[in-house]
Protein backbone atom coordinates (compact mmCIF):
# COMPACT_ATOMS: atom_id res chain seq x y z
CA UNK A 1 0.00 0.00 0.00
CA UNK A 2 1.17 3.30 -0.91
CA UNK A 3 2.24 5.50 2.07
CA UNK A 4 1.16 8.76 3.80
CA UNK A 5 3.58 11.26 2.55
CA UNK A 6 5.45 13.22 5.19
CA UNK A 7 6.84 17.15 3.68
CA UNK A 8 9.13 19.85 5.36
CA UNK A 9 8.63 23.00 3.55
CA UNK A 10 11.66 25.20 3.32
CA UNK A 11 10.88 28.88 2.64
CA UNK A 12 14.06 30.25 0.82
CA UNK A 13 15.17 33.86 0.99
CA UNK A 14 18.14 34.88 -1.13
CA UNK A 15 19.26 31.38 -1.28
CA UNK A 16 19.07 30.93 2.49
CA UNK A 17 16.48 29.04 4.79
CA UNK A 18 14.31 31.60 6.62
CA UNK A 19 11.45 30.94 9.26
CA UNK A 20 14.06 30.05 11.55
CA UNK A 21 15.86 26.45 11.85
CA UNK A 22 17.24 25.20 15.54
CA UNK A 23 18.95 22.16 14.43
CA UNK A 24 21.82 20.55 16.64
CA UNK A 25 25.20 19.20 14.55
CA UNK A 26 24.14 20.94 11.13
CA UNK A 27 26.87 23.09 10.45
CA UNK A 28 24.74 25.62 8.95
CA UNK A 29 21.65 25.57 9.92
CA UNK A 30 20.10 27.92 7.39
CA UNK A 31 21.93 26.13 4.44
CA UNK A 32 19.04 25.04 2.26
CA UNK A 33 20.98 22.15 0.97
CA UNK A 34 22.44 21.17 4.13
CA UNK A 35 18.90 21.29 5.77
CA UNK A 36 18.15 18.98 2.64
CA UNK A 37 20.34 16.48 2.99
CA UNK A 38 19.58 16.90 6.88
CA UNK A 39 15.80 15.83 6.04
CA UNK A 40 16.21 13.22 3.21
CA UNK A 41 18.44 10.83 5.56
CA UNK A 42 15.99 11.34 8.68
CA UNK A 43 12.82 9.75 6.73
CA UNK A 44 11.48 12.81 4.83
CA UNK A 45 9.14 11.60 1.69
CA UNK A 46 9.77 14.53 -0.60
CA UNK A 47 10.69 18.38 -0.24
CA UNK A 48 9.01 21.45 -1.11
CA UNK A 49 11.26 24.49 -1.55
CA UNK A 50 9.42 27.86 -1.62
CA UNK A 51 11.19 30.66 -3.09
CA UNK A 52 10.18 33.68 -1.11
CA UNK A 53 12.71 36.25 -3.20
CA UNK A 54 11.77 39.41 -4.73
CA UNK A 55 14.98 39.91 -6.42
CA UNK A 56 16.68 38.77 -9.65
CA UNK A 57 19.62 38.51 -7.93
CA UNK A 58 18.12 36.51 -5.07
CA UNK A 59 15.92 34.06 -7.89
CA UNK A 60 19.00 33.23 -9.14
CA UNK A 61 20.95 32.20 -6.40
CA UNK A 62 17.74 30.26 -5.82
CA UNK A 63 18.31 28.25 -8.94
CA UNK A 64 21.95 27.85 -8.10
CA UNK A 65 21.14 26.29 -4.58
CA UNK A 66 18.35 24.18 -6.10
CA UNK A 67 21.10 22.68 -8.00
CA UNK A 68 23.25 22.28 -5.64
CA UNK A 69 20.57 20.27 -3.65
CA UNK A 70 19.32 18.30 -6.44
CA UNK A 71 22.75 17.05 -7.14
CA UNK A 72 22.95 15.40 -3.62
CA UNK A 73 19.37 14.71 -2.67
CA UNK A 74 17.38 11.89 -4.27
CA UNK A 75 13.96 12.54 -3.29
CA UNK A 76 11.21 13.99 -5.04
CA UNK A 77 11.66 18.16 -4.96
CA UNK A 78 8.81 20.62 -5.34
CA UNK A 79 9.46 24.09 -6.29
CA UNK A 80 7.28 26.78 -5.69
CA UNK A 81 7.32 30.43 -5.40
CA UNK A 82 7.57 33.22 -8.50
CA UNK A 83 6.21 30.68 -11.32
CA UNK A 84 4.13 32.86 -13.78
CA UNK A 85 5.15 31.32 -17.26
CA UNK A 86 6.35 28.38 -19.09
CA UNK A 87 9.96 30.00 -18.53
CA UNK A 88 10.20 29.61 -15.36
CA UNK A 89 8.82 25.99 -15.21
CA UNK A 90 11.64 25.54 -17.49
CA UNK A 91 14.03 27.27 -15.65
CA UNK A 92 13.46 25.12 -12.18
CA UNK A 93 13.00 21.76 -13.96
CA UNK A 94 16.68 22.38 -15.19
CA UNK A 95 17.67 22.64 -11.97
CA UNK A 96 16.30 19.47 -10.50
CA UNK A 97 13.03 19.95 -9.76
CA UNK A 98 10.84 17.25 -10.09
CA UNK A 99 7.42 19.30 -9.58
CA UNK A 100 6.50 22.70 -9.75
CA UNK A 101 4.05 24.52 -7.69
CA UNK A 102 1.70 27.13 -8.73
CA UNK A 103 0.06 29.68 -6.96
CA UNK A 104 -0.31 33.30 -7.67
CA UNK A 105 0.95 32.89 -10.90
CA UNK A 106 -2.11 30.54 -12.10
CA UNK A 107 -4.47 32.95 -10.50
CA UNK A 108 -3.62 35.96 -12.59
CA UNK A 109 -3.17 33.56 -15.53
CA UNK A 110 -5.68 30.34 -15.32
CA UNK A 111 -3.99 29.05 -18.71
CA UNK A 112 -0.50 28.88 -16.89
CA UNK A 113 -1.81 24.68 -15.32
CA UNK A 114 -2.86 23.61 -18.53
CA UNK A 115 -0.16 24.72 -20.87
CA UNK A 116 2.60 23.50 -17.89
CA UNK A 117 0.57 20.11 -17.96
CA UNK A 118 0.60 19.82 -21.86
CA UNK A 119 4.33 20.08 -21.88
CA UNK A 120 5.42 18.56 -18.92
CA UNK A 121 2.52 16.03 -17.68
CA UNK A 122 0.16 16.85 -15.02
CA UNK A 123 2.69 14.96 -12.61
CA UNK A 124 4.45 18.05 -12.94
CA UNK A 125 2.07 20.38 -11.77
CA UNK A 126 0.88 21.22 -8.23
CA UNK A 127 -1.33 23.69 -7.61
CA UNK A 128 -0.69 25.13 -4.39
CA UNK A 129 -4.18 27.13 -2.67
CA UNK A 130 -4.41 29.79 0.03
CA UNK A 131 -7.53 29.25 1.38
CA UNK A 132 -9.78 31.05 4.16
CA UNK A 133 -13.47 31.25 5.57
CA UNK A 134 -14.72 34.42 4.45
CA UNK A 135 -18.47 34.92 5.81
CA UNK A 136 -18.75 31.20 6.01
CA UNK A 137 -17.41 30.44 2.19
CA UNK A 138 -14.10 29.08 1.21
CA UNK A 139 -12.57 31.99 -0.50
CA UNK A 140 -8.86 31.73 -2.77
CA UNK A 141 -6.80 34.24 -1.38
CA UNK A 142 -3.62 35.47 -3.65
CA UNK A 143 -0.24 36.86 -2.49
CA UNK A 144 0.97 34.88 0.19
CA UNK A 145 -2.33 35.26 2.06
CA UNK A 146 -2.83 39.34 1.64
CA UNK A 147 -5.67 39.30 -1.28
CA UNK A 148 -8.91 37.99 -1.31
CA UNK A 149 -9.62 37.41 -4.99
CA UNK A 150 -13.25 36.65 -4.48
CA UNK A 151 -13.18 32.98 -5.96
CA UNK A 152 -14.64 30.42 -4.28
CA UNK A 153 -11.98 27.83 -3.54
CA UNK A 154 -13.47 24.62 -4.57
CA UNK A 155 -14.45 25.32 -7.60
CA UNK A 156 -11.00 27.08 -8.39
CA UNK A 157 -9.42 23.86 -7.02
CA UNK A 158 -11.73 21.94 -8.93
CA UNK A 159 -10.83 23.79 -12.53
CA UNK A 160 -7.37 23.53 -11.56
CA UNK A 161 -7.40 19.50 -11.67
CA UNK A 162 -9.42 19.63 -14.60
CA UNK A 163 -6.84 21.94 -16.25
CA UNK A 164 -4.31 19.51 -15.09
CA UNK A 165 -2.69 19.63 -12.18
CA UNK A 166 -1.37 16.90 -10.39
CA UNK A 167 -1.91 17.53 -6.82
CA UNK A 168 -2.99 19.86 -5.07
CA UNK A 169 -1.70 21.58 -1.92
CA UNK A 170 -4.07 22.76 0.14
CA UNK A 171 -2.99 25.81 3.05
CA UNK A 172 -6.10 26.98 5.18
CA UNK A 173 -4.74 30.40 6.10
CA UNK A 174 -7.42 30.01 8.82
CA UNK A 175 -5.51 27.25 10.76
CA UNK A 176 -1.73 28.58 9.39
CA UNK A 177 0.66 29.08 12.21
CA UNK A 178 -1.56 28.54 15.11
CA UNK A 179 -0.45 24.90 15.39
CA UNK A 180 -3.78 24.10 16.64
CA UNK A 181 -4.10 21.10 13.82
CA UNK A 182 -4.68 20.57 10.31
CA UNK A 183 -8.28 22.25 9.07
CA UNK A 184 -10.08 19.21 8.64
CA UNK A 185 -13.49 20.26 7.57
CA UNK A 186 -11.62 22.58 4.50
CA UNK A 187 -9.40 19.35 3.48
CA UNK A 188 -12.42 17.41 3.58
CA UNK A 189 -14.36 19.53 1.09
CA UNK A 190 -11.29 19.40 -1.63
CA UNK A 191 -10.78 15.54 -1.00
CA UNK A 192 -14.33 15.27 -2.09
CA UNK A 193 -14.16 17.54 -5.08
CA UNK A 194 -11.43 15.94 -6.73
CA UNK A 195 -9.15 12.54 -7.30
CA UNK A 196 -6.06 13.36 -7.43
CA UNK A 197 -3.54 13.55 -4.06
CA UNK A 198 -4.13 16.65 -1.69
CA UNK A 199 -1.37 17.47 0.75
CA UNK A 200 -2.54 19.16 3.74
CA UNK A 201 -0.63 22.48 4.88
CA UNK A 202 -1.62 24.82 7.74
CA UNK A 203 -1.63 24.52 11.50
CA UNK A 204 0.16 21.37 12.18
CA UNK A 205 1.65 21.32 16.09
CA UNK A 206 2.10 18.19 16.96
CA UNK A 207 2.32 14.37 16.25
CA UNK A 208 -1.07 14.02 17.26
CA UNK A 209 -2.40 16.36 14.74
CA UNK A 210 -0.96 13.98 11.79
CA UNK A 211 -2.57 11.07 13.10
CA UNK A 212 -6.34 12.82 13.33
CA UNK A 213 -5.71 14.31 10.14
CA UNK A 214 -4.47 10.44 8.30
CA UNK A 215 -7.47 8.62 10.86
CA UNK A 216 -10.26 11.05 10.27
CA UNK A 217 -9.37 11.67 6.84
CA UNK A 218 -7.64 8.46 4.52
CA UNK A 219 -8.26 10.25 1.26
CA UNK A 220 -5.26 12.94 2.12
CA UNK A 221 -2.42 11.41 0.69
CA UNK A 222 0.62 14.01 2.77
CA UNK A 223 1.05 15.95 5.55
CA UNK A 224 3.07 19.11 4.82
CA UNK A 225 5.01 21.17 7.64
CA UNK A 226 7.61 24.13 7.93
CA UNK A 227 8.31 25.47 11.75
CA UNK A 228 7.52 22.19 13.69
CA UNK A 229 10.66 20.60 12.05
CA UNK A 230 12.50 23.03 11.63
CA UNK A 231 12.57 23.50 15.37
CA UNK A 232 12.80 20.19 15.92
CA UNK A 233 9.14 20.24 18.07
CA UNK A 234 8.55 17.33 15.92
CA UNK A 235 10.54 14.76 14.38
CA UNK A 236 10.15 13.06 11.16
CA UNK A 237 11.21 9.82 12.81
CA UNK A 238 9.24 9.76 15.89
CA UNK A 239 6.52 10.89 13.91
CA UNK A 240 6.63 7.78 11.63
CA UNK A 241 6.80 6.04 14.13
CA UNK A 242 3.68 7.19 15.93
CA UNK A 243 2.02 6.83 12.44
CA UNK A 244 2.90 3.19 11.92
CA UNK A 245 1.91 2.66 15.44
CA UNK A 246 -1.64 4.11 15.00
CA UNK A 247 -2.35 1.85 11.74
CA UNK A 248 -0.70 4.42 9.27
CA UNK A 249 0.68 3.45 6.71
CA UNK A 250 4.51 5.27 6.41
CA UNK A 251 7.95 4.55 5.04
CA UNK A 252 10.08 4.51 7.47
CA UNK B 1 31.63 4.11 -18.38
CA UNK B 2 27.48 4.03 -18.44
CA UNK B 3 25.60 5.95 -21.17
CA UNK B 4 21.84 7.68 -20.05
CA UNK B 5 20.49 7.88 -23.54
CA UNK B 6 19.12 11.68 -24.49
CA UNK B 7 16.06 11.40 -26.93
CA UNK B 8 14.44 14.23 -25.80
CA UNK B 9 12.49 13.44 -23.25
CA UNK B 10 12.48 14.66 -19.44
CA UNK B 11 14.87 15.82 -17.34
CA UNK B 12 18.18 13.54 -16.78
CA UNK B 13 19.54 15.50 -14.31
CA UNK B 14 18.84 14.03 -11.46
CA UNK B 15 19.68 10.18 -12.53
CA UNK B 16 23.19 11.86 -13.46
CA UNK B 17 23.42 13.02 -10.32
CA UNK B 18 22.72 9.46 -8.74
CA UNK B 19 25.39 7.72 -10.75
CA UNK B 20 27.76 10.62 -9.68
CA UNK B 21 26.85 9.81 -5.71
CA UNK B 22 27.62 6.29 -5.96
CA UNK B 23 31.04 7.38 -7.50
CA UNK B 24 29.95 5.71 -11.58
CA UNK B 25 30.64 7.39 -14.67
CA UNK B 26 27.60 8.63 -16.59
CA UNK B 27 27.14 10.77 -19.77
CA UNK B 28 23.95 11.70 -20.65
CA UNK B 29 24.35 11.49 -24.05
CA UNK B 30 22.77 11.07 -28.05
CA UNK B 31 25.95 10.11 -29.67
CA UNK B 32 25.96 6.38 -31.15
CA UNK B 33 29.16 6.19 -30.57
CA UNK B 34 29.51 6.93 -27.06
CA UNK B 35 26.41 4.66 -26.77
CA UNK B 36 28.46 1.82 -28.59
CA UNK B 37 31.36 2.32 -26.64
CA UNK B 38 28.92 2.44 -23.44
CA UNK B 39 29.42 -0.92 -20.75
CA UNK B 40 26.13 0.12 -19.94
CA UNK B 41 22.79 1.84 -21.32
CA UNK B 42 20.09 3.97 -19.25
CA UNK B 43 17.06 3.93 -20.90
CA UNK B 44 15.38 6.93 -19.03
CA UNK B 45 11.66 8.58 -20.17
CA UNK B 46 9.12 10.69 -18.54
CA UNK B 47 5.14 11.64 -20.26
CA UNK B 48 3.25 9.88 -22.74
CA UNK B 49 4.72 6.80 -24.54
CA UNK B 50 3.57 7.78 -28.18
CA UNK B 51 5.39 10.89 -28.47
CA UNK B 52 8.19 8.93 -26.67
CA UNK B 53 8.40 5.61 -28.70
CA UNK B 54 8.18 8.36 -32.00
CA UNK B 55 10.97 10.47 -30.59
CA UNK B 56 12.70 7.13 -30.07
CA UNK B 57 12.19 5.75 -33.70
CA UNK B 58 13.02 9.25 -35.24
CA UNK B 59 16.55 10.00 -33.66
CA UNK B 60 17.56 6.42 -34.84
CA UNK B 61 18.20 5.04 -30.98
CA UNK B 62 15.24 2.44 -31.20
CA UNK B 63 17.30 0.64 -33.22
CA UNK B 64 20.74 1.29 -31.78
CA UNK B 65 19.18 0.12 -28.34
CA UNK B 66 17.81 -3.33 -30.09
CA UNK B 67 21.24 -3.96 -30.94
CA UNK B 68 23.06 -2.77 -28.04
CA UNK B 69 20.70 -4.99 -26.09
CA UNK B 70 21.24 -8.16 -28.90
CA UNK B 71 24.84 -7.91 -28.08
CA UNK B 72 24.36 -8.24 -24.34
CA UNK B 73 25.21 -5.10 -22.48
CA UNK B 74 22.88 -4.79 -19.64
CA UNK B 75 20.36 -1.98 -20.34
CA UNK B 76 18.13 -0.54 -17.77
CA UNK B 77 14.74 1.16 -18.77
CA UNK B 78 13.24 3.51 -15.95
CA UNK B 79 9.37 4.56 -15.74
CA UNK B 80 8.51 4.78 -19.15
CA UNK B 81 12.00 3.82 -20.03
CA UNK B 82 11.13 0.64 -18.48
CA UNK B 83 7.72 0.26 -20.42
CA UNK B 84 9.25 1.17 -23.76
CA UNK B 85 11.05 -2.35 -23.52
CA UNK B 86 7.84 -3.95 -23.93
CA UNK B 87 5.89 -5.45 -27.13
CA UNK B 88 3.44 -2.76 -27.12
CA UNK B 89 1.43 -0.28 -25.07
CA UNK B 90 -2.60 0.62 -24.99
CA UNK B 91 -1.66 3.83 -23.70
CA UNK B 92 -4.32 6.11 -25.71
CA UNK B 93 -4.38 3.57 -28.63
CA UNK B 94 -2.27 1.00 -29.50
CA UNK B 95 1.53 1.41 -29.83
CA UNK B 96 4.93 -0.25 -30.60
CA UNK B 97 7.89 -0.78 -28.32
CA UNK B 98 11.21 -2.05 -28.40
CA UNK B 99 9.86 -5.95 -27.78
CA UNK B 100 13.01 -6.37 -26.02
CA UNK B 101 10.23 -7.98 -22.89
CA UNK B 102 7.37 -9.78 -23.62
CA UNK B 103 4.20 -8.36 -22.52
CA UNK B 104 1.97 -5.09 -22.89
CA UNK B 105 1.74 -1.81 -20.75
CA UNK B 106 -1.85 -1.04 -19.78
CA UNK B 107 -3.80 1.41 -17.74
CA UNK B 108 -3.85 0.45 -14.25
CA UNK B 109 -6.80 1.80 -13.94
CA UNK B 110 -8.26 -1.60 -15.61
CA UNK B 111 -6.75 -3.50 -12.76
CA UNK B 112 -6.73 -1.42 -9.44
CA UNK B 113 -10.26 -0.86 -7.49
CA UNK B 114 -12.01 1.59 -8.11
CA UNK B 115 -12.00 5.19 -5.86
CA UNK B 116 -8.23 4.69 -5.79
CA UNK B 117 -6.37 7.71 -7.17
CA UNK B 118 -4.54 7.53 -10.51
CA UNK B 119 -1.66 8.22 -10.89
CA UNK B 120 -0.02 6.05 -8.34
CA UNK B 121 2.17 8.92 -6.62
CA UNK B 122 4.30 8.31 -3.82
CA UNK B 123 5.92 5.36 -2.21
CA UNK B 124 5.26 1.97 -2.26
CA UNK B 125 6.98 -1.06 -0.69
CA UNK B 126 8.69 -3.58 -3.12
CA UNK B 127 7.40 -7.31 -3.04
CA UNK B 128 10.29 -9.55 -4.68
CA UNK B 129 8.58 -12.22 -7.10
CA UNK B 130 11.81 -13.75 -7.69
CA UNK B 131 15.50 -13.50 -6.86
CA UNK B 132 17.40 -11.14 -8.74
CA UNK B 133 20.88 -9.34 -8.47
CA UNK B 134 19.48 -5.76 -8.70
CA UNK B 135 18.19 -5.92 -5.46
CA UNK B 136 21.10 -7.46 -3.63
CA UNK B 137 21.76 -4.74 -1.42
CA UNK B 138 17.60 -4.45 -0.32
CA UNK B 139 15.48 -6.21 1.44
CA UNK B 140 11.70 -7.03 0.92
CA UNK B 141 9.46 -4.47 1.78
CA UNK B 142 11.53 -1.52 1.24
CA UNK B 143 9.95 1.94 -0.47
CA UNK B 144 10.69 3.33 -3.71
CA UNK B 145 8.96 6.65 -5.38
CA UNK B 146 6.32 6.01 -7.88
CA UNK B 147 4.35 7.97 -10.47
CA UNK B 148 2.55 6.57 -13.26
CA UNK B 149 -0.73 5.42 -14.73
CA UNK B 150 0.48 2.14 -16.63
CA UNK B 151 1.74 -0.46 -15.91
CA UNK B 152 3.71 -3.84 -17.51
CA UNK B 153 0.99 -6.33 -17.74
CA UNK B 154 1.25 -9.72 -19.06
CA UNK B 155 4.84 -10.14 -18.28
CA UNK B 156 5.07 -12.89 -15.82
CA UNK B 157 7.97 -14.69 -17.01
CA UNK B 158 10.00 -11.03 -16.85
CA UNK B 159 8.48 -9.64 -13.36
CA UNK B 160 11.00 -9.44 -10.35
CA UNK B 161 9.11 -7.11 -8.41
CA UNK B 162 5.82 -5.70 -7.62
CA UNK B 163 4.27 -3.48 -5.49
CA UNK B 164 0.56 -3.43 -4.02
CA UNK B 165 -2.34 -0.58 -4.51
CA UNK B 166 -5.41 -2.58 -4.78
CA UNK B 167 -3.72 -4.98 -7.11
CA UNK B 168 -0.25 -6.11 -7.57
CA UNK B 169 1.53 -3.83 -9.86
CA UNK B 170 4.56 -4.80 -11.88
CA UNK B 171 7.43 -2.51 -10.59
CA UNK B 172 10.37 -4.40 -12.09
CA UNK B 173 11.36 -6.63 -14.65
CA UNK B 174 14.11 -8.71 -15.94
CA UNK B 175 15.12 -10.34 -19.48
CA UNK B 176 18.77 -11.51 -19.46
CA UNK B 177 21.00 -8.29 -19.50
CA UNK B 178 18.08 -6.08 -20.08
CA UNK B 179 16.44 -4.67 -16.95
CA UNK B 180 13.80 -2.68 -15.78
CA UNK B 181 12.00 -0.22 -13.00
CA UNK B 182 8.80 1.36 -13.08
CA UNK B 183 9.32 3.51 -10.01
CA UNK B 184 12.04 5.75 -10.20
CA UNK B 185 15.56 5.20 -8.22
CA UNK B 186 17.08 8.20 -8.68
CA UNK B 187 13.83 9.94 -6.37
CA UNK B 188 14.07 6.44 -4.29
CA UNK B 189 16.60 7.77 -1.50
CA UNK B 190 19.55 5.13 -0.47
CA UNK B 191 17.17 2.45 -1.37
CA UNK B 192 16.68 3.67 -5.25
CA UNK B 193 20.86 4.37 -5.45
CA UNK B 194 21.49 0.76 -3.80
CA UNK B 195 19.64 0.03 -6.93
CA UNK B 196 21.67 1.81 -9.54
CA UNK B 197 24.80 0.37 -7.62
CA UNK B 198 23.82 -3.48 -8.29
CA UNK B 199 23.04 -2.39 -12.13
CA UNK B 200 26.68 -1.10 -12.12
CA UNK B 201 28.06 -4.17 -10.89
CA UNK B 202 25.05 -6.53 -12.81
CA UNK B 203 27.62 -9.03 -14.57
CA UNK B 204 26.05 -11.66 -17.46
CA UNK B 205 27.59 -14.79 -15.72
CA UNK B 206 24.70 -13.65 -13.13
Amino acid sequence: MITKRIIPCLDVKDGRVVKGVNFQGLADVSSPVELAKYYSSNGADELVFYDITASAEGRALFTDILTETAKSVFIPLTVGGGINTLADFDRVLKCGADKVSVNSGAIRNPSLIYEAAKRYGDQCVVLSADVKRVDGVFRVFAKGGRENTGMEAIEWIRRGVDSGAGEIVLNSIDTDGVKGGFDLEMLEAVCNAVSVPVIASGGAGSIEHFITLFNTLPRVDAGLAASIFHFGEVSIKDLKEKMTQAGIPARL
Amino acid sequence: MIAIIDYGVGNLFSLASSFSAIGAEAIVTANPAVIRAADRLILPGVGAFEDAARKLRESGMADLVKEEAASGKPIMGICLGMQMLFEKSFEYGEHEGLGLIKGSVRPIADVIPQGLKIPHIGWNALRFTRPHSLFKYLKEGDFVYFVHSFYAADCNDAVIATSEYGAPLTAAVANGNVMGCQFHPEKSGDVGLSILRAFCEWEVAQ
